[in-house]
């Protein structure tokens, strides 16, 4: 499978991502770690962290109010500074107006991780240029539950449009399985019609 | 992997299927059953709590309705579809998602005689108040928008007349309002016109007409085109506030761009109830397969007919926008050039007697009230479809006592032609 970000550094439309370069990033990401992670279940970060856990990512609860308990069995961790370990994905559950402290902390971290992931709902440009500008893949207003669930067309069942399509037959999914996202793409990223109604809103606001 | 685009006739084969897991099966298998077991307690909670993705019971979903749905929505060019019992069905629980009693909605005057009924009377009953405009006039619904309205609602070609409506001037205007365009899709089907493409935000079917196609399942289907932003100032509090039924979950938040398709399942067809059939699904989804093919030749059949009648002594005027001068054809150009659809009316000039005469002697044609069968369809709306409206609001919407509307099958033409030549000639 091509990675066209590896091949050479290009320029992102953070309007529309190719399904190869969300391909390449879930298929190659091990652990994560989930800045402002809840233990509230019916928080999106609670949903993204369980689902996540469950096809077998190594998942790091990030938040400072909730240190000395655990979620899902992982203990929370007050910062990113705090984690005393490499990761390869940071995920950010945190309003558009406080991703830049975070990405900020994420830039000291020795290795770097190699992806930043914002939630659905959150985009700063001006940090994803400063994280991309060291070589570091960038999502924004996005969320990996319905990216991994829509490439490996497991978000199927609730008639989500996966934009794929396969004639392979796939394994009934079990506790931690990775699946496999190598599925035909019907389009490049986002649909065309909410990706220009994404543009036209961040261009008014 | 590449990111090729697969073109139409791929997708109404392909989309939402896959070989079976559990036993490779090629077909869509229908899962005819109630309900699916949990694999522990903590999953049950999962899947109630909308956590994980997977079945529960079939009024809230069902694998083969799944394929149905995401069928629909990669046609439509939408983020998730939800398919219920009907086309009226699909209209409830749109708007169940979006009005609060004593709220507005904006309708097109020229509609299905069925759905004026419902928006007119039943909607009533619910405090949901219609608003009539005329597709003809797009000042007309700029006029009719009030603080309370919520939605507006259009069918891309209009019933009975196969008039065709210009999407993208009613979108600017509910752009401008704030409000979500609900485009009723039936007529067009996606192989002619993607109304999601021209601004509609909802796309809404019955499914029981041309994508099933084939005169024999029931079915409604909702799209939801993910382009409408319902968190802005409170006015969709089903999608951006916390909802009681599951302990405080807001939809837009967690669901992003599909939100209003979850909206529909989980608030919508959870509560309201009516359900698709699995066996209903999978008739509609062999159907769908063969929709380009089938629409073409409705289209090629109903552009021969329509020239046939125009030409005739005994016709007064035909309202088909595929023919050239058709005050529609300009619209149709630009909106379904692959062809204007094949439900149309015309008038004779024997007036309501003569109608009741050819609906008598054609041999062919049925007279039933359905539209977008393989066979050839024939009715008198006066007396059938519209005839609760008063007769003004007949003359309105286009079902005059003197017309007669036509669903042109995919027979031979020569044969239907001759059907109705011997009709209106003896």
């Amino acid at each position: 499978m091509s990675d066209p970000v590896n091949k050479k550094r290009q320029v992102m439309n953070h309007d529309a991502y190719p399904d190869n370069y969300i391909r390449g990033i879930l298929n190659s990401v091990k652990s994560i770690a989930m800045v402002g992670a809840s233990p509230v279940n019916v928080r999106p970060s609670y949903f993204a962290f369980k689902y996540l856990a469950q096809r077998g990512y190594d998942m790091i609860p990030i938040n400072p109010g909730h240190v000395g308990k655990e979620l899902l069995g992982k203990p929370f961790v007050a910062s990113l500074s705090d984690l005393g370990r490499p990761v390869d994905m940071i995920d950010i559950f945190r309003n558009s107006s406080h991703i830049m402290p975070v990405i900020e902390e994420a830039l000291t971290l020795d290795p770097l991780p190699k992806v930043i992931w914002m939630q659905l709902g959150a985009r700063d440009d001006a940090a994803a240029a400063k994280a991309e500008s060291v070589g570091i893949k960038v999502v924004m207003n996005r969320c990996p539950k319905i990216e991994y669930g829509r490439l490996s067309s497991e978000i199927s069942w609730m008639g989500v449009n996966s934009r794929t399509l396969s004639s392979k037959r796939a394994p009934v999914p079990t506790q931690g399985m990775r699946l496999s996202l190598n599925r035909m793409s019907v389009g490049g990223g986002d649909t065309a019609a909410s990706d220009r109604a994404a543009k036209n809103k961040s261009e008014q606001s | 992997m590449s990111d090729r685009l697969p073109g139409f006739s791929t997708l109404a084969v392909h989309a939402g299927a896959q070989p079976d897991p559990t036993t490779g099966a090629r077909a869509t298998p229908i899962y005819q059953t109630t309900s699916f077991v949990f694999n522990d307690a903590d999953h049950a909670a999962s899947l109630f709590g909308l956590q994980a993705f997977g079945n529960i019971y079939t009024r809230i979903g069902n694998p083969t309705n799944a394929v149905l749905e995401e069928r629909v929505a990669a046609l439509e060019g939408g983020t998730a579809a939800l398919a219920v019992a009907s086309g009226h069905a699909a209209q409830v629980v749109v708007l169940q998602q979006l009005l609060q009693p004593g709220d507005e909605f904006i309708a097109a005057r020229k509609l299905y005689g069925g759905s004026i009924n419902q928006f007119t009377h039943a909607f009533k009953s619910f405090g949901w108040n219609v608003v009539w405009a005329d597709p003809d006039d797009i000042a007309s619904f700029e006029r009719a928008v009030t603080p309370r309205t919520k939605a507006i609602f259009i069918e891309s070609i209009a019933n009975p007349a196969g008039s065709i409506t210009d999407i993208e001037a009613i979108s600017t205007v509910a752009r401008k309002a704030g409000v979500p365009l609900i485009v009723d899709n039936t007529l067009a089907s996606p192989y002619l016109i993607r109304p999601i493409d021209h601004g509609a935000d909802i796309v809404v079917h019955s499914l029981t007409k041309f994508l099933g196609g084939h005169g024999n399942s029931l079915g409604g289907i909702i799209v939801d085109a993910g382009t409408f932003d319902w968190s802005t100032g409170g006015k969709y509090p089903m999608l951006s506030e916390p909802r009681p039924e599951y302990h405080g979950i807001r939809l837009q938040e967690t669901f992003g761009n599909f939100a209003f398709a979850i909206a529909c399942r989980v608030l919508g067809l959870r509560d309201l109830g009516p359900a698709l059939s699995p066996f209903n699904a999978f008739m509609i989804l062999t159907g769908i397969e063969t929709l380009p093919l089938r629409m073409q030749r409705h289209c090629d059949n109903a552009k021969a007919v329509a020239e046939f009648l125009a030409g005739h002594p005994a016709v007064a005027s035909v309202s088909y926008a595929g023919l050239p001068s058709d005050k529609y054809n300009q619209l149709a150009r630009k909106y379904a050039p692959r062809g204007a659809g094949a439900v149309f009316t015309f008038s004779l000039k024997g007036g309501y007697d003569a109608g009741v005469s050819l609906v008598s002697k054609l041999q062919l044609f049925s007279h039933l009230a359905n539209v977008g069968d393989t066979r050839s369809l024939v009715i008198h709306p006066a007396s059938t479809t519209h005839s609760q409206l008063d007769d003004a609001a007949k003359i309105k919407s286009g079902a005059g006592p003197d017309v007669v509307r036509l669903s042109v099958g995919i027979e031979d033409k020569e044969d239907l032609i001759a059907d109705l030549e011997q009709a209106l000639g003896a």
